[in-house]
């Protein structure tokens, strides 16, 4: 299919996909997307733009999703329920592919507490698992769920994330089985700094058989410092980063602590891509896009094939 | 007659301000000596509440105070009591008395408990 | 039981700043059980405000009552035989009980006395926590006995989400994750498989979303 997802195609041609992301400014300006883009274009098969992540009004995904697609990049738009009903969801969903976007996340979405708009009402009509479902149906079936045919179906590789890191660890891979089941075609994970506690976790879908179902995209976050890694540890919920990884970079003084952040994500990088289950890498460097290449090409995953 | 200072509610202790009351002061038993376990607990606690109220609503909070104390502490008793009235001829009259006396020339007779 | 909290006291003076003569109107249900709307609390309510009237130099007249139920008529009405004698009714049942005295004395003003709070449990004393929201499709046979709806701070029907670590909710940390009791719960009741289910999207019709809600029992009426 001529319009399918550049980020279906790497993965269904048996490559290491790679993808990041991209957070769309606090503000109308389109040309702090075009310039962070410039660092993506041609170091990704695809890349995330976020929706309003963390609660914080920014520029809305789909926005951000066409200017980055100006630019050549294939666009993936970040979906999340806290702020939409399904009927803005499926409206949004067909204006998404309507434009030309071709990769989807569904996701729950930060809780608004954590924003700039506290008393924000929130939605949550239904949630990411049946987001999942609703855009599989409208994709595969062409009806909404009310049941009317769609003038148009979607087209879309969806997606959803995970995080194998977040308690209660015993239905993580249970609740991977219910988003595939409900129609994800690939998840993103969390970032990952616990290799151990993953692997058992990518073991564990093996056990259930979800590694042929579900392409499996490792997310990773390069450090800054060492008082990144505490802050993140402290502060994101569900992030797990042991005390060697941040002894490491620890380690090393202030001025090297970067190179160092560097060095062991293309490391983590290398390690990840050559495990079984592993479809591809989401490489996450918030506000540090400009590291992008470094990285992604230190891993030996440049360039990104072209797949015609 | 309150077979407990438990038996006080916030209630009694605002009407004795609106009696015209200049303080209240409540006197328990000591605390873990109650003879139903916890009534002299459960006073302090309203008593809290009420000093709580009267100081929002500017009666001024000093105005109440909880003590305890055991039957045989006679002279311990008097000692409160004096410290306790020093304390309320100090901050004068109760708002309320205040407010009395200067729209109808009545003065509450009415003496701290 | 409906809960509820008090209204900050300088709210209430406010609210009664015009008036000279009120009701301060109480009710024998919920409110009396979760302290905040009962005959104990019409007391010190008016005892309250009559003192920081008072000593402001402008007395307020004030009657105390309490009614069995604010939210039944046989017992709102017995206030009307006096209630036009007040200038208005500071009420302290809950916003339903506010409102049916509102709709049964209309030329009298009425004055929320406190903030309505939610349908929950005493789980010990002084402490109060919601448990239900009243959506009108319950389901709580396949959750173990816990809404998700009330319990996850998402309302997800397949939590929990990223932000619950070791049985806590990103949103506070007083705040269990409901989806963690959900599966304890059912791990307990060995009906994990419930979990495994794809629900579908929840009908909010039956809930507030579909308008003000009205149940009508023929076989009653």
């Amino acid at each position: 299919m001529k319009s399918e997802s550049n980020l279906k195609r790497v993965l269904d041609a048996g490559h290491i996909s790679v993808t990041a992301e991209c957070g769309p400014p606090r503000g109308a300006d389109p040309e702090i997307v075009r310039k962070k883009a410039a660092f993506v274009a041609g170091n990704v098969d695809a890349c995330n733009v976020t929706d309003n992540q963390t609660a914080v009004v920014r520029m809305s995904s789909l926005a951000g999703c066409m200017l980055i697609k100006e630019l050549g990049i294939d666009p993936l738009i970040q979906m999340v329920v806290r702020d939409r009903n399904r009927i803005a969801l499926q409206s949004d969903l067909l204006g998404a592919s309507a434009l030309g976007v071709r990769n989807l996340l569904c996701l729950s979405g930060d809780h608004q507490k954590f924003g700039d708009d506290p008393q924000a009402k929130n939605v949550f009509d239904i949630d990411s698992m049946q987001l999942i479902h609703m855009a599989k149906t409208m994709r595969d079936e062409g009806v909404f769920p009310s049941g009317d045919k769609l003038d148009g179906a979607l087209q879309f590789y969806i997606g959803c994330a995970v995080n194998p890191f977040a308690d209660p660890y015993e239905i993580r891979v249970p609740r991977l089985k219910l988003k595939v089941e409900a129609g994800a075609d690939f998840v993103q994970t969390q970032c990952i700094y616990n290799m151990e506690k993953f692997k058992t976790y990518i073991e564990d879908a093996k056990k259930e058989g979800l590694l042929d179902k579900v392409k499996i995209l490792a997310g990773v976050t390069p450090l800054k410092s060492a008082g990144m890694a505490k802050f993140m540890r402290r502060m994101v919920a569900g992030m797990d980063i042991p005390d060697e990884v941040v002894k490491r970079i620890g380690d090393e003084p202030k001025e090297k602590q970067a190179a160092k952040g560097i060095e062991m994500c293309i490391e983590q990088i290398q390690e990840l891509k050559e495990m079984e289950g592993i479809a591809g890498i989401h490489v996450m460097a918030i506000e540090w896009e400009e590291k992008l290449e470094e990285i992604i090409g230190g891993a030996g995953l440049l360039p990104r094939p072209v797949i015609e | 007659m309150l077979p407990c200072t438990g038996r006080i509610d916030e209630a009694l202790l605002l009407k004795a301000f609106e009696n015209g009351a200049d303080g209240v002061m409540v006197v328990g038993c000591l605390e873990g000596d109650c003879h139903y376990v916890n009534g002299n607990i459960r006073a302090r606690a309203r008593v809290e509440r009420v000093y709580g109220i009267l100081e929002t609503i500017n009666i001024g909070p000093d105005r109440i105070r909880m003590y305890n104390l055991s039957a045989g502490e006679g002279s311990k008793f008097a000692a409160y009591a004096n410290e306790f009235v020093e304390q309320i001829l100090e901050l004068g009259p109760s708002p309320i008395n205040v407010a009395r006396t200067s729209t109808d020339g009545i003065t509450s007779q009415e003496e701290a408990a | 039981m409906i809960t509820g909290t008090p209204k900050p006291i300088g709210e209430i003076l406010e609210m009664v700043e015009p008036y000279d003569k009120i009701i301060v109107a109480g009710c024998h249900g919920c409110v009396t059980v979760c302290r905040v709307g009962g005959e104990k609390e019409v007391q010190v309510l008016a005892s309250t405000i009559r003192l920081a009237r008072e000593a402001g130099g402008r007395k307020i007249e004030i009657k105390e009552v309490s009614l069995e139920r604010q939210c039944d008529p046989e017992y709102v009405e017995l206030m009307r035989p006096y209630v036009e004698d007040y200038q208005a009714v500071l009420s302290i049942a809950c916003g339903a009980g506010i409102q049916f005295l509102a709709e049964k004395f209309t030329v009298t003003p009425l004055l929320p006395g406190i903030n309505t709070g939610f349908l929950g449990v005493t789980e010990r004393q002084g402490e109060w926590a919601e448990r239900c929201q009243g959506c009108g499709d319950c389901v709580l046979h396949l959750t173990g006995g816990i809404c998700p709806v009330t319990r996850c701070a998402k309302s997800l029907f397949h939590g929990p989400c990223g932000g619950s670590v070791q049985g806590v909710c990103e949103v506070d940390k007083d705040i269990k994750c409901g989806w963690q009791l959900i599966i304890d719960r059912l791990k307990a009741l060995d009906q994990m498989d419930n979990y495994g289910k794809l629900k579908p999207y929840k009908g909010w019709s039956s809930a507030r979303d579909g308008g003000p809600r009205r149940i009508l029992r023929e076989d009653m009426i």
